[in-house]
């Protein structure tokens, strides 16, 4: 399992294949990459996302490691980024690995469910008008959690 | 106790973190403390629903008791992913 909390950016490639390497005899990897959505509509410029030091990496970890109980897994991998950050840019990545597709989905899904909702992140929208938002938690995101 | 801020939390009250006397034996007695100080924080704590909180890094209720805790954060409902 690993967890990591970073202001950098990360190479999906190159994580990937090392998650892969490292997962031999798997049999089903599943990986997810959050992406900055593009400056379409509103004029986006930039998604600042503000964490809480403290709390980020044992929280990542607590939702990894229960992801790792539930689910028939060989290895969690979580990557999520903090800081100021471009349309386009990727800003976080799961990946799971398992011997079943099932549960590799089922657990990345998961951790996506829990990340969106129990992870101390917060996103605030910059705007092309010089405004900006912060992101507002959505119903439909703490009404993910029930169904786990 | 340490008390941190995040979010618009943070910018609502002006300082993303502050050192609090307090005697208040719960975050409910903490945050009725820290709302009648000043118009900022009665802002920031208007709305209890649109806030959480947590107890040394780890997430809690309003009513839980602020026995032995170091540090309270208060932030408004986490968007990662």
């Amino acid at each position: 399992m690993q967890v990591r909390v970073q202001e950098e950016r990360f190479d999906l490639g190159a994580e990937s294949d090392g998650f892969a390497a490292g997962v031999d005899g798997a049999g089903a990897i599943v990986t997810f990459t959050g992406v900055v959505r593009d400056a379409d509509a509103g004029g986006l410029v930039a998604m600042e996302i503000e964490h809480y030091p403290a709390m980020t990496q044992k929280a990542l970890e607590a939702i990894a490691a229960e992801a790792m109980t539930r689910w028939s897994l060989a290895d969690v991998l979580v990557i999520h980024r903090y800081g100021r950050l471009a349309p386009g840019a990727r800003i976080m990545m799961v990946a799971t690995a398992s011997r079943h597709r099932k549960h590799a989905f089922e657990a990345a899904e998961y951790l996506m469910d829990y990340l969106k909702s129990r992870a101390p992140f917060w996103k605030k929208e910059i705007l092309s008008d010089g405004s900006a938002d912060w992101v507002a938690a959505k119903d439909e995101d703490e009404d993910a959690l029930t169904r786990w | 106790m340490d008390v941190v801020y995040f979010a618009w939390v943070r910018e609502r009250i002006g300082v993303p973190r502050e050192r609090v006397e307090t005697r208040a034996s719960t975050v409910a007695d903490l945050v009725r403390e820290l709302a009648a100080r000043e118009a900022r924080y009665a802002a920031a704590f208007a709305d209890l629903s649109a806030l959480r909180v947590a107890l040394d890094q780890e997430l809690a209720d309003f009513d839980a008791s602020l026995a032995g805790v170091r540090e309270v954060a208060f932030f408004p409902p986490m968007t990662g992913g």
